[in-house]
């Protein structure tokens, strides 16, 4: 379980790191490392060279600005668990972030770096979506912004190209009697999830999404339409699941059932 | 602090000693193999086979690189392994693949390189060409005329099929009540916190091979070596350090340690091979994996009479030396009647050749997969009957009346009061009040369910069960070199080997009750072949029960003699004197044992006429009775479970227990706690699962493969019962596998108790969230798919 030889490079810039990302194309970004290493210790992925990118002020650090909070794609699980970095979602991300994974997984993976990987059972992706975020995509030829829910494309994919980095994730910051739901399951604490629904009601509406599904994470339309309506969450989250996870089985689907009735429980309880 | 011993002395036995181990490991000072450091050391990488069955037509190692296949290890010996049956089938395993591949991971080549990362990096350039077979990945199926054969000479693929047929088979056939199901326990791996590990290397001092091993048995590992290596056993000296857990994986000679020291004595190299987390998962021994295609014969009272049907062992590719998984079979059968007064057996067993990892012993050996199979079944036959599952098992335990007995099954049950072990497991759950949450119902619509499992647990036997299991090492008793210094200190050298059982401490305790003396005074050495009496060393719930008894016997033989001289010394009979704190006390003064010593070693004008010099002993033990001592207990717990995603939460768990004389009550506890979390790990979470047309293992890393950690252990609550054994010192009974026998029992009890309405069936370990949620969707008619 040894990586094969790799070059490991540090930059300090931005510029520096895109430069080096753009010019060769076996150059791999690495956010924290806690999926990649293990990769590349089993050989199951190879890179030439690694580029870490957490040293980069501009991916380093939250701020808030204009009614959100700017997080840099550097910012690690642990200091958004441990409320170092500002809060625009009353809780939700501090609950979810805790929840990833072991803490000392939380300690060196990153937000940016998870989004990037785009694992199917990651836990920042549906939060991400129902909470309506949108990542500032850079690369050495300019930027670009995308909304949560129309970054990824599959597993392990994302409308990322070769070259580009995510910058920063903003997240709008929720109004007074914003409520949200999440629930979780996996086969136990730390293990990769095999649901992950969260709804977030805000007084204007309502937007719900799931993850750990066989693809990426989705919006689940009719369920945030129940909430709001105040309708048959379990038949819209029926009709939502076979849409969101055509491949899921029963298990799975039953997974996915539960871990929706869970988070609409908590938004309305 | 505990009752003073026959000597008068005041005893150590049942003191809450902390460990002394623990000090260096908390100060991370602990030395394990892979702590090894000798000049000029290089680093090992297998090659591993990537087929579960294949022939091996020939492998390319890439110019240049250190690369070894077998041809290159010879000229070794063969290594027969297995019980000495004739009907048992042999199968040499070995060190790299010959002209076959059996499983996964098995070891194909091996590569020498300045460090293993380079190791590593040449070991992907070697080409293995095999040419597929058809892979054999169920042990019931693998039974059938036309599955591809393991091992071509063999008739079918059981390694040996034997029945177990005992009692009254026609009240077995006339049972008015038979319930028949299909159990299965499937195959994990041990895990113990330090994978395996070998440093090996020529030392031309004394001319002989130093093997730093992570083992339970330096001694019988040395013996193995010396088979296969050609090398005589004085010139192997096997040392093992500290050990960072065994759970029994580390009782067997495996192919990659023998491969490392061939290689050694070949290149002259000091060589390492340190397992890593993946090759442990993939290709260390396997363990648990039984299927129970069985039948309950009862009363319509609910009077167990006895079991019938067939057992099947998924034994994996090869017999490791010396037994292989070849105690599992009969194990299994014979304890299939657990605690119960049942009057008949009629099973056939097979133990079977797959395309998987060899099996080898791990904590609790058949009896995790028996007790489940005969626990489940009771609470199956009480729901059929419409029976408490309490009451039921009441109506069917041994007695304290009934010991000592032979069960059908062949065991000697020595002495206890098993349905009194029931009683306070009941009491601690709190069984009323679980009733009443359950009927309430909950908020969070989980479900509740209580589970009950009894068990026993076979301890401390010697030659005679052994011989009757045909073993080809026969660990019928233990030794103790016990040397009192000038200064009155002792060293006692023993050939079992603590790791993790607190054995520094207990016995300790042992020579310090026997000596008179404090238990920092002794200092227990262990694991160096050089240094040590010959042993067998540390597994089936042995060592306090034989090392132990040797210890005692060791260090009263030193402390007769001490009393002689020191009675000498103050010019009184030996007779009026006793050994106590440190001082050999006459009636009208004392001596010290320090100056008894010097007089044995240093100063020998003083000793007696026709004494000799020397406080020192070495002795060896055997229980007066070798069929073993029985450690018994129940285990009860609380289930809350989420219907539809099948996710289990252990609300409370309780064990009532009893392993005769307790020498540390923290180390038992600390004993019990391990065990039951290794069972909940049975229970819920682990699992190597193979793909089963291509025979690929599919939990290969910690990603996969579930271990319970501390979010997923219950505070375990323990309450004990004390019943002495009749036949060793003191009354112990060896306790170190009891937690992990009962837990997967108790937790599917537990299960089926939550969904009794609906009679959703849980018979397969581990429950994990999957299977649990389709049992639940099974029964309520909803296609599980």
């Amino acid at each position: 379980m040894r990586p094969a030889p790799f070059a490991f490079a540090r930059p300090d810039g931005l510029a520096d790191a895109l430069s080096r990302l753009g010019a060769d194309d076996d150059a791999m970004p690495i956010a924290g490392g806690q999926s990649l290493l293990v990769l590349l210790g089993l050989r199951l992925a190879g890179a030439e060279t690694l580029v870490d990118v957490t040293r980069i002020p501009e991916l380093c650090g939250a701020r808030e600005a204009d009614g959100a909070v700017v997080f840099g794609a550097a910012t690690t699980h642990a200091m958004i668990e441990d409320g170092k970095v500002p809060d625009p979602s009353r809780g939700l991300m501090r609950r979810v972030a805790g929840r990833i994974a072991y803490r000392a997984v939380r300690n060196r993976g990153t937000i940016g770096g998870s989004l990037a990987l785009s694992d199917p059972a990651a836990d920042w992706c549906p939060v991400l979506i129902a909470l309506g975020a949108t990542y500032d995509i850079v690369s050495a030829g300019g930027a670009r912004q995308v909304a949560a829910e129309d970054f990824a494309d599959g597993a392990y994919s994302t409308v990322l190209e070769p070259g580009e980095l995510i910058r920063s994730i903003t997240v709008p910051v929720l109004q007074e009697g914003t409520r949200w739901g999440h629930a979780k399951h996996a086969r136990k604490t730390g293990a990769f999830a095999e649901s992950i629904a969260v709804v977030v009601k805000r007084p204007d509406g309502v937007r719900a999404a799931l993850g750990a599904t066989g693809s990426h994470a989705v919006l689940l339309p009719s369920v945030a339409e129940a909430v709001a309506s105040g309708g048959d969450v379990a038949a819209a989250a029926r009709a939502d699941i076979a849409m969101a996870d055509p491949d899921a089985d029963a298990y799975r689907a039953r997974c996915h059932l539960a871990t929706i009735l869970n988070a609409a429980r908590e938004v309305c309880a | 602090m505990a009752s003073p011993t026959s000597d008068g002395a005041p005893g150590w036995i049942g003191a809450r000693l902390k460990r002394k181990e623990d000090e260096r490991f908390l100060y991370a000072a602990g030395r394990y193999v892979a702590d090894v450091r000798l000049p000029g050391l290089k680093d090992v990488a297998f090659v591993r086979s990537d087929v579960a069955h294949g022939r091996l037509l020939g492998v390319t190692k890439p110019e240049g690189a250190d690369v070894f296949t077998l041809a290159d290890l010879g000229p070794l010996n063969d290594l027969v392994a297995g019980p000495e049956i004739a009907e048992f089938r042999t199968s040499l395993y070995p060190p790299l693949a010959g002209d076959k591949v059996r499983f996964v991971g098995q070891p194909v080549a091996a590569v020498i390189a300045a460090t293993r990362a380079e190791a590593e990096d040449i070991a992907a350039e070697v080409l293995v060409e095999t040419e597929e077979l058809g892979a054999v990945t169920d042990a019931v199926a693998a039974l059938a005329p036309d599955a591809p054969r393991l091992h071509e000479a063999w008739a079918d693929n059981a390694f040996i099929a034997a029945p177990v047929i005992a009692g009254d088979q026609d009240a077995l056939a006339a049972a008015p009540v038979v319930v028949r199901r299909r159990l299965k326990m499937n195959r994990q791996a041990t895990v113990s916190l330090e994978g395996r590990g070998v440093v090996a290397h020529y030392d031309r001092r004394y001319g002989e091979l130093i093997v730093h091993l992570s083992t339970q048995g330096a001694h019988v590992m040395r013996r193995g070596l010396a088979e296969v290596l050609g090398l005589a056993e004085n010139r192997i000296r096997v040392i093992a350090p500290d050990v960072g857990g065994g759970f029994g994986g580390k009782n067997r000679l495996t192919p990659e340690e023998i491969a490392v020291c061939a290689m050694a004595l070949k290149t002259g190299q000091p060589l390492r091979w340190i397992e890593d987390r993946r090759e442990h998962l993939i290709a260390s021994l396997h363990a648990r994996e039984h299927t129970y295609e069985i039948a309950l014969h009862a009363e319509a009272d609910g009077t167990i009479i006895g079991m019938s049907g067939d057992v099947y062992i998924d034994a994996g590719a090869y017999a490791l030396w010396p037994t292989g998984a070849f105690m599992e079979a009969s194990m299994a059968a014979r304890n299939l009647t657990g605690p119960y007064k049942a009057r008949a057996l009629n099973l056939q067993t097979y133990t079977v050749a797959t395309n998987k990892a060899p099996m080898g012993p791990y904590r609790g050996v058949a009896r995790p997969g028996a007790c489940f199979a005969i626990e489940r079944m009771v609470d199956e036959l009480a729901a059929e009957l419409g029976m408490d599952p309490i009451e039921i098992r009441r109506r069917n335990l041994i007695t304290e009346a009934d010991l000592p007995m032979r069960t059908v099954g062949g065991l000697s049950l020595d002495t206890g009061h098993y349905p009194a072990a029931l009683d306070m497991a009941c009491e601690m759950i709190g069984v009323d009040k679980v009733r009443a949450r359950q009927k309430a119902g909950e908020a969070d619509g989980r479900v509740i369910g209580l589970g009950i499992a009894v068990y026993t647990e076979q301890s401390g036997h010697g030659t005679s069960e052994w011989m009757k299991r045909k073993a080809r090492v026969v660990p019928g008793h233990e030794s103790a070199n016990v040397r009192m210094h000038p200064d009155g200190t002792v060293d006692i050298a023993v050939g079992i080997q603590n790791h993790g059982q607190g054995l520094e401490t207990t016995l300790s305790q042992i020579a310090a009750t026997e000596l008179g003396l404090h238990p920092d005074a002794i200092n227990v050495r262990y694991g160096d072949t050089a240094t040590t009496p010959f042993g067998f060393g540390t597994f089936a719930s042995r060592s306090i029960v034989f090392s132990g008894g040797a210890v005692a016997k060791g260090c009263r033989e030193v402390a007769a003699k001490a009393r002689r001289i020191g009675a000498a010394l103050l010019q009184v009979s030996a007779d009026d004197v006793r050994i106590e704190a440190g001082e050999i006390v006459g009636p009208a003064g004392s001596v010290s044992l320090a100056e008894v010593a010097r007089a044995a070693t240093l100063r020998p004008e003083f000793l007696p006429e026709g004494e000799d010099a020397l406080l020192e002993t070495t002795v060896s033990y055997e229980p007066a009775d070798s069929a073993g001592v029985f450690s018994y207990g129940a285990h009860a717990v609380v289930v809350a479970v989420e219907p539809l995603t099948g996710a289990v939460d252990l609300l409370d768990y309780v064990v009532a227990e009893d392993c005769g004389t307790v020498i540390n009550p923290l180390i038992v506890d600390g004993q019990i706690v391990g065990g039951v979390a290794q069972g909940i790990g049975t229970a819920l979470y682990e699992e190597i699962p193979f793909d089963p047309e291509l025979g690929q293992p599919l939990a290969t890393t910690f990603g996969d493969y579930m271990v319970p950690c501390a979010s997923e252990i219950p505070d375990i609550r323990i309450g004990h019962l004390v019943t002495p054994a009749r036949v060793t010192e003191y009354g112990v009974k060896g306790m170190g596998e009891g937690g992990a026998i009962a837990p997967p029992a108790a937790v599917g009890n537990a299960l089926a108790d939550a969904f009794r309405q609906s009679r959703a069936q849980f018979l397969e370990t581990p429950f994990t969230p999957r299977r649990v949620s389709d049992a639940v969707a099974a029964a309520d008619g909803e296609g599980a798919r």
